[in-house]
């Protein structure tokens, strides 16, 4: 069997694509780094790809606000490579920056019950702040192809100032969680529902991870490819010894999708 | 046509910069505030329709969920809005968002020529006549913003003024001595008369007058920050002699003869580039070298904290870059020296910040900048002192990664000269220079002359170019434009060859500037590269694919001369060698004389569990969390061990460990030491501990003391004045004493030497603050270990002696004395216990290490109980200490050197008793399950601290949220 091929796909700004990369690699992929400016002249670099992972980063500043730019491009130049290469059934991931990029591409969404998408997107945290600290995560793997199939809760680090997913429909996240859209949530420790910082931005239904109604793209605010190693873990040296880092689940489960 | 367009959010609910905003101004003294709402607002131009902007601000500007859009033509615009501010960039300040607008724009197919953007708030509560002054305190940053009150129209552009093109002369060399003292101060090039009497005799030499240009050239080279003269220069010591600094000696090149003395001597072959790059270099491992770079950025934050930080930043990283063939950048570090929080404002000195505004501003500078380049920020420190009021202190440092065949540059004749990055526009051009002077006279640019802006996306795209090109061979020597600009970038590359440079193409933010602005503007985000003929095309193409902006600035010559054209017109020329070796050294004199003694007896024994409790909660100890987490301390996936360890990721750690190379297991630590408090009693004491301090931090994580290298950072008063010179003087030699008898060499350092601010008649002067870097390799992350405590049971031993000095100490600090005895520093017996610890957490006999230092035995163990919920039962009869029957309040609070609490399973005891022997050790207490300290004598039987881990947690955590936000802990 060939070898899957992932394409991290970077932009001004981009900051996470070395390790998402690695990430990949380290599961058996090969990974290609491409410049937006290289896809956007040439879109059949999709072609043969497997997965196309958009990493972590302020792309283009985050300026009018995260992701906003790289997606525009995304939807208005690529929008209909991307459809093709998804309709082929190519995987999408997007990680932090990406996964703000996935959803104002509208990539990503949460169709209302007659079918129709419902505008979502990824507000400010409720401090206003940008913020660093590990949390927990439970893992929906019913739909999504990319969702760790081994472990039901992950802890993984964020870092972000605009990680608050809410929708213009007051249900958006009830309906994510019924139709299992809703890959990850935060909370606590002990599975129960959290409060800030557990929930570290306020989302609403307590997303973390959202993927779209064909499970193949899938965004989230968690940084698994910086929970890789074992001592990647803020508590690793007082823990017993663990052979990964929790991130690890999610690209052998998206590697093993493309296979 | 223009279009004025505004985006404010759909419902309150969605304003949460609004409430931010409302909550931070009642904290900073608006209180009758009920309501801020905040619209983002941006100008369109271009050849656009309506429809054009309808589209741009449906569908790119405003989100769909959380906000709405309204389009204005800008011509038929009023802009009334009344109960509200506005605020829009200076002219000429480059607007970073830009770019991105317009990039959006053209996926949208609207093609706009420029944008600009501004945000307004509506203030309730706050009536008419005060809200300029609100503004000013919170909304608007004034070095680059202006304020409109009740419009929201976007300004019209004013002419941008123009500097002469043409060279300039400057009648000199028949000037007397008066006249050169005027000219250097009227065109602000601090040169002195000396310097001035020499540049005379040289032109006078050649026969011809200079231009412009070449006193400026002349200038920047010979200025402090370059060549460090009063470092470098000659100096009368009158003062005691300590260590083997000689009494009342006479001292040739300090600089020579301490610090990079240390490092000859002791000759270390993990030592690969030391001194002259950019950065100092040690090996890593077969593959890669590390290197470092620690910068201050004093007085620019002072001015303007946001900005001067994040340039700060900015400028450290470009160090890194240009370190042999270009560098990866791989942890930033970063300190900062303030006034107290919460200082009351009447205390603050007229034209000074308050400290709470400077601090919040300094750690979003960093923030900003060094997530948005996705550099984990992994170490740092804030040390409090009311003299850092006027003159707050800024270090970044940045650590690089580098392949172990670059560590050497090449600049051969016949090279070009490429420049990559940013455009050039006045930005960072200090105090007026003869062109200026009219410039600047009427026209707004001057305002934005005066700092220097970042943009974090620009210099990380030249990043990503630069490190592409290194890994493709398309250059052979490449530096950073930091102080000075292309004329120090160009002039230190070109120094053994010669270099001619066409400055007409250079391009600029906007038209308008002179050759000589080209020339030494310190416009941020640009590096220089020597790049060999052929290889031209392909770098402008590499950098072309990713929008960075590169040209060819000229080139590298073989006549020895600095040539400057612009256009066909020679403005100016000069010698490399007259640049570069022809500045006269400088005579200073320093005089120390000891501190006189306090004599006092110690504070009255007040219950040794409040006393913890109180420092726990001093600002110096108290925990940084609220800081720490605005960085990106993981990104790049190297983490191992994070500024926050323990149980809940809340406690202090030692030093931070990266795994740079992904798949590889070999780290390095950084730690820093600094101890301003020390050197009111003796600089030379101070240093001692700055360095033990540094080298114990990363010790304790488990890295090797035997390949580990340091830094210096001095940044002290005005050094012309001769008792700020003779501290610095016993600093520099402490330091040299210090690292010989630590076998650690130093590898590169800067300093900062006039750190004064003038209020009226008075003085401000800032505590000796020297901070030491420490870069230490581990050889196997997998054996690093953290301060908290892992189980019950077992052993807790003290590595170190227990001495009475309490001089400088934060115990009598707090009682508001300073003390008269320093922890002294042994040298032999530190280097010992380094090598002999770390063998012993080499070999797992170890599962907590913390070191020592602010508060004590006290406050060290205190901090391994709460970050674990683990006790600690601690008996003082068992101290290891210099002799016996010392006062209870010294074993608990002396800051003595070179000491560790270790943790170490039972199994292990008798292994580590062994591994430690010949160094000062004792067990001296067990750990439990109760998550509470206490410490006893055995002999009497007393307690003397019983304090359980939740209240010690809360004393640590609270006070720095509470002084920065004036809210609790939690929601900050």
């Amino acid at each position: 069997m060939a070898e899957p091929r992932v394409l991290v796909l970077r932009a001004a700004g981009t900051n996470c694509d070395a390790e998402t990369a690695h990430a990949f690699v380290a599961h058996g992929a090969s990974a290609q780094t491409v410049h937006v400016n290289r896809l956007l002249a040439t879109p059949t670099l999709l072609d043969g790809v497997g997965l196309v992972a958009i990493p972590g980063g302020f792309s283009y500043g985050d300026d009018i606000a995260a992701g906003k730019v790289f997606a525009a491009e995304i939807s208005n130049t690529l929008g209909d490579h991307f459809r093709k290469f998804i309709a082929r059934g190519g995987l999408v991931l997007g990680i932090c920056n990406g996964f703000q990029v996935l959803v104002k591409t509208g990539l990503l969404s949460v169709p209302d019950d007659n079918g129709a998408a419902s505008p979502i997107t990824l507000h400010w945290n409720d401090t206003h702040r940008y913020e660093a600290r590990w949390v927990h995560v439970s893992v929906d793997a019913s739909l999504c192809v990319m969702a760790p199939k081994d472990k039901r809760l992950l802890e993984l680090p964020v870092a972000h100032g605009e990680g608050k997913l809410i929708g213009t429909d007051p249900n958006m996240a009830a309906r994510a969680l019924t139709r299992h859209q809703a890959v990850f949530r935060y909370v606590n420790a002990d599975g129960s529902e959290p409060e800030w910082p557990a929930n570290p931005n306020g989302s609403q239904g307590h997303i973390a991870g959202l993927c779209d109604s064909t499970g193949q793209v899938l965004g989230l605010m968690p940084h698994p490819e910086r929970a890789m190693f074992p001592w990647h873990h803020p508590a690793w040296t007082r823990e017993p010894q663990r052979s990964e880092g929790d991130g690890a689940s999610l690209f052998r489960a998206a590697v093993a999708a493309m296979r | 046509m223009r279009w004025q367009i505004e985006v404010l959010p759909r419902d309150p609910s969605h304003d949460s910069l609004g409430s931010v905003l409302a909550r931070k101004l009642r904290a900073l003294g608006v209180p009758k505030i009920t309501r801020v709402d905040a619209a983002r607002l941006y100008l369109l131009s271009g050849a656009l329709t309506r429809a054009d902007a309808e589209r741009v601000a449906q569908h790119l500007l405003a989100d769909p969920v959380t906000e709405c859009a309204s389009v204005h033509e800008w011509e038929h615009y009023g802009g009334d809005a009344p109960g509200c501010v506005a605020v829009f960039k200076k002219h000429g300040v480059t607007d970073s968002a830009e770019a991105g607008v317009l990039r959006g724009a053209a996926s949208l197919g609207v093609q706009a020529e420029s944008a600009s953007t501004g945000m307004r708030y509506r203030l309730e509560g706050v009536p008419k006549a005060k809200l300029q002054a609100v503004a000013e305190s919170a909304l608007a940053n004034l070095a680059i913003e202006n304020i409109q009150v009740g419009s929201d129209r976007f300004p019209a552009a004013k002419p941008l003024a123009k500097g002469r093109v043409q060279r300039v002369e400057v009648p000199l060399i028949h000037a007397n001595d008066a006249a050169l003292e005027q000219l250097s101060r009227r065109g602000g090039l601090s040169l002195s008369l000396a310097e001035m009497q020499v540049i005379r005799a040289h032109f006078a030499a050649v026969g011809r007058e200079p231009s412009e240009i070449e006193l400026e050239s002349v200038a920047q080279t010979w200025s402090e920050h370059c060549k460090h003269k009063t470092l470098c220069g000659e100096i009368d010591y009158r003062g005691p002699g300590i260590g083997t600094l000689p009494g009342n000696a006479r001292i040739s090149n300090l600089l020579k003869t301490t610090i990079k003395d240390a490092t000859t001597v002791l000759d270390r072959d993990f030592c690969l580039s030391v001194f002259h790059d950019n950065a100092g270099v040690i090996a890593f491992d077969g593959n890669w070298a590390l290197c470092m770079k620690v910068e201050t950025h004093n007085h620019p934050s002072a001015i303007e904290p946001y900005g001067g930080a994040g340039t700060g930043l900015g400028g450290v990283i470009r160090d890194i870059l240009g370190t042999g063939q270009g560098a990866k950048p791989v942890a930033n570090v970063d300190v900062f020296c303030v006034g107290d929080p919460n200082m009351a404002p009447e205390d603050v000195p007229k034209g000074a910040m308050h400290p709470r505004r400077i601090l919040r501003g300094v750690v979003e500078g960093v923030r900003d900048y060094g997530n948005q380049m996705g550099i984990p920020t992994v170490a740092g420190g804030v040390f409090f002192d009311n003299r850092y009021v006027g003159n707050p202190l800024v270090y970044a440092g940045t650590v690089g990664l580098l392949p172990v065949n670059r560590v050497r540059k090449q600049v051969s004749p016949g090279d070009v000269i490429v420049v990559l990055g940013g455009r050039t526009g006045r930005d960072g051009i200090h105090g007026a220079t003869f062109s200026s002077l009219e410039l600047h006279d009427s026209s707004e640019t001057a305002d934005a002359g005066a700092v220097q802006i970042g943009n974090a996306i620009t210099e990380k795209k030249l990043a990503d170019i630069v490190l592409q090109a290194r890994d493709l061979d398309l250059f052979t020597a490449i530096t950073d434009c930091g102080a000075g600009g292309f004329s120090s970038a160009v002039g230190e590359m070109g120094e053994l060859c010669g270099a001619r440079v066409y400055l007409e193409r250079a391009p600029l933010k906007y038209a308008g500037l002179s050759p000589t602005e080209i020339w030494i503007s310190e416009s941020q985000e640009r590096m220089v590269l020597a790049v060999p003929q052929e290889r031209v095309a392909p770098l402008l193409k590499l950098a072309a694919s990713e929008d960075v902006e590169a040209f060819v600035l000229g080139e590298f010559t073989s006549t020895n001369q600095l040539e400057l054209f612009y256009g066909h017109e020679c403005v100016g020329s000069i010698s490399m060698d007259f640049l570069h070796n022809a500045v006269p050294r400088v005579e200073r004199s320093a005089t120390w004389e000891p501190a006189p003694t306090e004599g006092l007896p110690l504070p009255a024994a007040a219950d040794a569990t409040d006393v913890l409790l109180r420092l726990l909660s001093s600002p110096n100890i108290a925990s940084k969390e609220w800081i720490i987490r605005q960085y990106d301390h993981e990104v790049q996936a190297g983490s191992v061990l994070k500024p926050l360890v323990g149980i809940r990721h809340q406690a202090p750690g030692d030093a931070a460990v990266i795994a740079p190379v992904l798949g590889s297991t070999v780290g390095f630590a950084v730690g820093l030491g600094m101890n301003p408090c020390y050197g009111d009693i003796d600089p030379y004491g101070m240093a001692c501990a700055a360095i033990d301090e540094a080298l114990r931090n990363v010790v304790a994580v488990g890295a090797d003391p035997d390949h580990c290298a340091i830094l210096d950072n001095f940044s002290w008063g005005n050094c012309a004045k001769s008792d700020r010179l003779g501290g610095l003087v016993r600093a520099a030699w402490a330091c040299r004493d210090a690292a010989v008898a630590l076998g650690t060499p130093f590898i590169s350092g800067k300093d900062s030497l006039n750190n004064e601010y003038r209020v009226g008649e008075k003085t401000i002067v800032i505590p000796p603050s020297l901070l030491i870097s420490a870069l230490a390799r581990v050889e196997d992350v997998r054996r690093v270990v953290s301060m908290d405590f892992k189980a019950a049971g077992s052993a807790i031993w003290m590595v170190g002696l227990t001495r009475d000095e309490m001089g400088g100490s934060h115990f009598l600090r707090l009682h508001g004395q300073r003390g008269d005895t320093l922890p002294s520093f042994d040298g032999v017996v530190a280097r010992a216990t380094f090598a002999t610890l770390h063998a012993a957490i080499r070999s797992g006999s170890v599962r907590a290490c913390h070191d020592l230092s602010e508060g004590g035995l006290a406050v060290a163990a205190a901090e391994m109980v709460f970050a674990s919920d683990i006790g600690a039962d601690i008996d003082l009869d068992l101290l290891p200490s210099d002799k016996a029957g010392h006062d209870d309040r010294i074993l608990l609070f002396s800051e003595s050197l070179t000491r560790f609490l270790v943790e170490v399973p039972e199994i292990h005891c008798a292994r580590f008793d062994a591994q430690l022997t010949g160094v000062p050790h004792a067990r001296i207490g067990t750990t439990n399950t109760q998550a509470r300290l206490c410490i006893r004598r055995s002999s009497s039987g007393r307690t003397l601290v019983a304090a359980d881990a939740p209240s010690m947690e809360r004393a640590f955590r609270a006070p720095l949220p509470k002084a920065l936000e004036g809210g609790d802990a939690s929601h900050g």
